[in-house]
């Protein structure tokens, strides 16, 4: 219940400023989302678990060994990855066969284990996190200060979106994957290694909630639910972008992310509910998503 | 036929249960310790809690004087829901007597009800809300440490009169939160201010940043922070973060305790100022304490919170060695009846609508060049005498209260 | 189009006597269980059970039945929940209407959301049912008559039709094992239909079913309220019972809840929901001391389930004796 007199340019730009950063950590998820169900088709709910590790790495390595936060970008992402790459392989890869909801609930379960034991060791409120040095601080806009550290998590994530589009969509690396997709046993005559690919494939995705998590961490503060209800938002994001637009859910991760700034300057209570009425909405007129490929 | 057959048969049980009420039932006090273990104020109440009143069962002699008492505790995980089961499963299946500290006014006030329904004692050190002896009094609770109209009164009153005089509100969005900006509201009107604004952020918030910059498009010299624990320290936080204080607004933490103050470090959290009802270094007495229970908990210090739990259920045990029976209704009438005198709160009184009455405190947190040790952190500032820290007997709606 | 049928039998329409038999029986098994346990557990834990198992049931339908896999079911047990409490403490209702109330706001959220959802299938129709029952759950969050966090508290139990004094354990207890009987009753009624037999139709071959002329999505719709409609019963129920309506019950890892009750129980089966759910909320209750390792501990049934155990509890018991429960 918020009453702000009149809407001062100051709460407009100042919550669509927000509204971006909050977009930056939407479109990184649903990309990661997004590449893994493209791509192999899999529900990854366990995202959201995988992001608060990537934070938690974050932490353990400046706690345990004094690794700042340029390190976590690096060493963060590998690990989660690596763990990501274990799972593909024991447990994922088993399910293939069967109906894809088995994925969706096999995941459901990893990310309750995963919660869980993190919950238990550390309980639920945050574990505080610094902000880089090099980050701190911030600059007046006039209407806002923006801290510098909000600023390199818009640019970063645009950075990595990007980049992450170009591979996929214009390397070929990004086209076996995607002629994998479509047809596993051709692209596996020509002698290209599908299964490897596949778990290459999970491994990356899973990094890039990890890096998204090392993003987070020193704004969101380290906690063991911190994805629990994030990845159901990104769910609708990747909904309302086309399950399998790699593109899509870039845009839309940023769009998102302004129209929820948007709301909280005019319509506070409705901020955490606009995404789903957007989705709802998008369904009803283009059951396939924004960007889309009609199934 | 069967059906009510059965029925009779279940009530006969039921009826031959219920007779044995004369004595203490089944030979054991059970003190049950219900509060939050695991999440945003774990550290202010959780098991340091339990702690206190253990050496309350210790220090009172129990077992010298032959009584036998047990001491357990659970995690409500801050949802009224599993409070509520967890203290109607205690008192309907696990015989525990009296129910001990919940924080988070929404918990204590559904076990409030339930201990009311079952003719229990509900021992309040955690929450905040001036309900609690308002509209929801009961003959079953008494309200020990504080409550959201004592905060406001102090701090509210020290801060407009010293210039603060518009303010917005940040509102953890619960009963607690609601009640503290509702008390705090109402002594800056007294007083001649305004309230500009406010919002609501849920629970357990971790990023205040688009609240903030509600608060600062506001305006509003004060921000009050109508909220506790870990969503206090993120919003101070974040706050130096967005360069509040250098635009020239301040910030008021109406509820803040020291388990917050020690977690923000004395460079961020210097100045703050707050009230409370108890400091482990204001006496000999105090501090001999405060000691005893840093030994026994992993060496953080007490906050009000666990004195509160440690001064109720020494005051419980007393009034049950007196009657000499553990009926709840009739154990809390005789706590009322009985001034209070304890090591940290000193000598107070209970009210007929279960208030207990001790001097209030206001606090302001040192300078890191003028603490000696790493609790030590606060300096009084000022004393709020017992008769005004309080909400006046007649203005509580309380209808335990004859007119 | 992927279905249920690859990894579950399909649930067999009694051909024979035989066969209605062994379910009778285990019907009997089970009301004479619940009939005696309170006499010896904790009646309030019993009841707990018995809602969600008539939830659980509720949610098999439309999974075991119809092929869907809603993953925000959680949305009807908690919204009929916040109606019945609101009826039974501010407008004062009888504890029957107040049930009443709250299951009939669930069927008609159940038509909102199934006809936006029955559009798409398989993933797609589990995400928009999630993001569907997020958005309830915010809206509940907001809704002033729930009052957030704090839900609606000290729900009146009141007096069922003026006779029978619902403050009293066992009286209550009783009622609730009827509502459950009759849901239980009209689900298994429902499956045993020809309404039931058009469901497995569409379910196996859903363009020939339509070539036949049957309208595919009204009857999944239908279907659909049907499975809202019971979890909205034991949803109020449960309300009643416990005097507290709250946002645990809107939000998605209860959801995630029905689903393992479901599994561990055995999709697809008459039986499995009922002795999943009893399991889940006993193991709860054990393991809550334990704070966070009751979510871990239901991570490890899902997974254990999903990758080795897919038919269930009493899915197995019912391969093992080549009987349909």
């Amino acid at each position: 219940m918020s009453s702000v007199f009149g809407i001062p340019p100051q709460a407009l730009f100042g919550q669509l400023l927000i509204g971006l950063i909050n977009g930056s950590f939407y479109a990184i998820l649903s990309l990661g989302l997004a590449v893994i169900f493209g791509l192999l088709n899999i529900i990854n709910f366990t995202h959201g678990a995988q992001y608060m590790m990537g934070a938690f790495v974050a932490w353990f390595l400046l706690q345990y060994a004094g690794l700042g936060y340029w390190w976590a970008l690096l060493v963060a992402p590998l690990a989660v990855g690596l763990l990501g790459v274990a799972l593909e392989r024991t447990m994922l890869q088993r399910l293939y066969k069967l109906d894809h909801l088995y994925g969706l609930l096999l995941t459901f379960g990893l990310a309750l284990i995963i919660q869980g034991l993190f919950r238990n060791e550390f309980g639920s409120s945050g574990l505080p996190y610094r902000i880089p040095d090099a980050l701190t601080g911030g600059r007046n806009l006039g209407f806002m200060v923006l801290p510098n550290y909000r600023a390199w998590v818009i640019v970063f994530s645009l950075l990595v979106c990007l980049g992450t589009w170009w591979v996929i969509e214009r390397t070929r690396l990004g086209a076996y994957l995607r002629a994998a997709t479509e047809n596993p046993t051709l692209v596996r005559a020509f002698g290209i290694n599908v299964p490897r690919m596949i778990t290459l494939t999970y491994g990356f995705g899973v990094a890039l909630a990890a890096l998204a998590g090392v993003l987070a961490a020193p704004i969101y503060q380290v906690n063991p639910l911190m994805g629990a209800d994030l990845i159901i938002v990104v769910f609708a994001v990747v909904v309302i972008g086309g399950m399998g637009s790699i593109m899509g859910s870039i845009v839309t991760g940023f769009g998102v992310g302004v129209i929820e700034g948007l709301t909280k300057v005019f319509y506070p209570e409705a901020s955490n509910t606009v995404i789903f009425v957007i989705m709802a909405l998008v369904l009803l007129v283009k059951p396939a998503g924004l960007f889309g490929r009609a199934q | 036929m069967i059906f009510s057959r059965l029925v009779a048969l279940a009530l006969a049980v039921a009826l031959a249960a219920g007779v044995a009420e004369a004595q203490i039932s089944d030979g054991i006090i059970k003190i049950g310790v219900l509060n939050d273990q695991s999440s945003l104020y774990a550290d202010l109440t959780g098991q340091g809690s339990v702690v206190a009143a253990r050496m309350a069962v210790e220090d009172f002699g129990a077992t010298a004087k032959g009584m036998k008492v047990e001491v357990i505790f659970a995690d409500h995980q801050n949802k009224a829901d599993v409070g509520a089961n967890i203290a109607r499963q205690w008192y309907e299946s696990d015989k525990v007597d009296v129910i001990v500290d919940t924080p988070n006014s929404a918990v204590a006030l559904a076990v409030n009800q339930i201990t009311r329904d079952k003719g229990k004692a509900f021992l309040v050190s955690g929450a905040a809300t001036s309900d609690l002896t308002g509209k929801a009094c009961s003959p079953n609770t008494i309200h020990w440490t504080y409550d959201t109209w004592a905060l406001a009164n102090g701090t509210g009153n020290a801060i407009v009169k010293t210039g603060g005089d518009t303010w917005f509100f940040l509102t953890a969005d619960y009963a607690f939160g609601h009640a503290l900006e509702r008390d705090t509201e109402a002594v800056v009107v007294k007083n001649g201010g305004k309230v500009v604004g406010k919002v609501r952020h849920p629970l357990n918030t971790s990023d205040f940043s688009s609240f903030l910059l509600q608060a600062q498009a506001s305006k509003a010299k004060i921000i009050g922070l109508a909220n506790a624990g870990g969503d206090t320290t993120n919003a101070i936080k974040q706050a130096a973060e967005f360069g509040i204080a250098k635009g020239g607004q301040n910030l008021a933490g109406l509820l803040v305790f020291l388990t917050d103050v020690h977690g923000l470090g004395l460079p961020t959290a210097q100045g703050l100022i707050f009230t409370e009802s108890f400091y482990w270094d204001m006496n000999d007495k105090t501090r001999a304490w405060g000691k005893k229970f840093a030994e026994r908990d992993r060496g953080i210090h007490p906050t009000m919170i666990h004195a509160g739990v440690y001064a109720a259920v020494l005051h419980y045990l007393k009034a049950v060695d007196a009657l000499k029976t553990d009926d709840g209704t009739k154990v809390i009438a005789k706590m009322k009846e009985t001034p209070t005198d304890d090591p940290l709160f000193g000598k107070g009184t209970i009210r007929a609508d279960g208030r207990k009455i001790h001097d209030m405190y206001l606090f302001e947190v040192k300078k890191p060049a003028e603490s000696k040790g790493p609790w030590d952190l606060y300096k009084l500032r000022a004393t709020i005498p017992a008769a005004q820290a309080f909400r006046p007997l007649d203005q509580g709606d309380c209808p335990l209260v004859k007119k | 189009m992927a279905t249920v049928d690859e990894y579950v039998e399909a649930p067999a329409l009694p051909a024979t006597s035989a066969t209605l038999r062994h379910q009778y029986a285990a019907f009997a098994v089970m009301v004479a269980f619940f009939v005696l346990a309170p006499f010896v557990v904790y009646p309030v834990f019993l009841m707990k059970a018995l809602c969600f198992a008539l939830f659980a049931c509720a949610f098999n339908l439309l999974i075991g039945y119809v092929g869907l896999l809603s993953f925000g079911h959680a949305a009807f047990l908690g919204a009929a929940g916040y109606v019945t409490a609101h009826a039974a403490k501010v407008w004062g209702w009888p504890p029957e209407l107040a049930i009443l109330g709250g299951t009939a706001a669930a069927a008609a959220l159940g038509l909102a959301v199934g006809a936006l959802a029955i559009r798409r299938q398989g993933i797609y129709f589990a995400m928009i049912t999630l993001a569907l029952a997020q958005m309830i759950y915010f809206f509940c969050l907001q809704a002033p008559f729930t009052h957030g966090e704090d839900g609606i508290q000290a729900v009146p139990r009141g007096t069922l039709l003026a006779l029978f004094d619902l403050r009293r354990t066992m009286t209550l207890y009783f009622v609730v094992l009827a509502i459950f009987v009759g849901g239980f009753l009209l689900i298994y009624r429902a499956i045993h239909s020809p309404f039931g037999q058009i469901l497995k139709a569409i379910r196996e071959n859903e363009p020939r079913a339509v070539s036949l002329g049957y309208k595919a999505d009204q009857y999944k719709l239908i279907a659909f309220v049907l499975s809202a409609l019971l979890s909205g019963l034991a949803g109020g129920t449960k309300a009643i019972v416990f005097q507290l309506a709250s946002l645990t019950d809107v939000h998605w890892t209860m959801s995630g809840e029905v689903v393992l009750m479901t599994l561990l129980g055995g999709l697809g089966t008459v039986f499995g929901p009922v002795a999943g759910a009893f399991i889940v909320v006993t193991l709860e209750n054990y393991l809550a001391q334990l704070g966070a390792w009751v979510t871990v501990v239901q991570g490890v049934i899902f997974v254990l389930c999903v990758l080795t155990f897919r038919r269930g509890i009493v899915g197995e018991l019912a391969r093992v004796l080549k009987k349909s429960l």
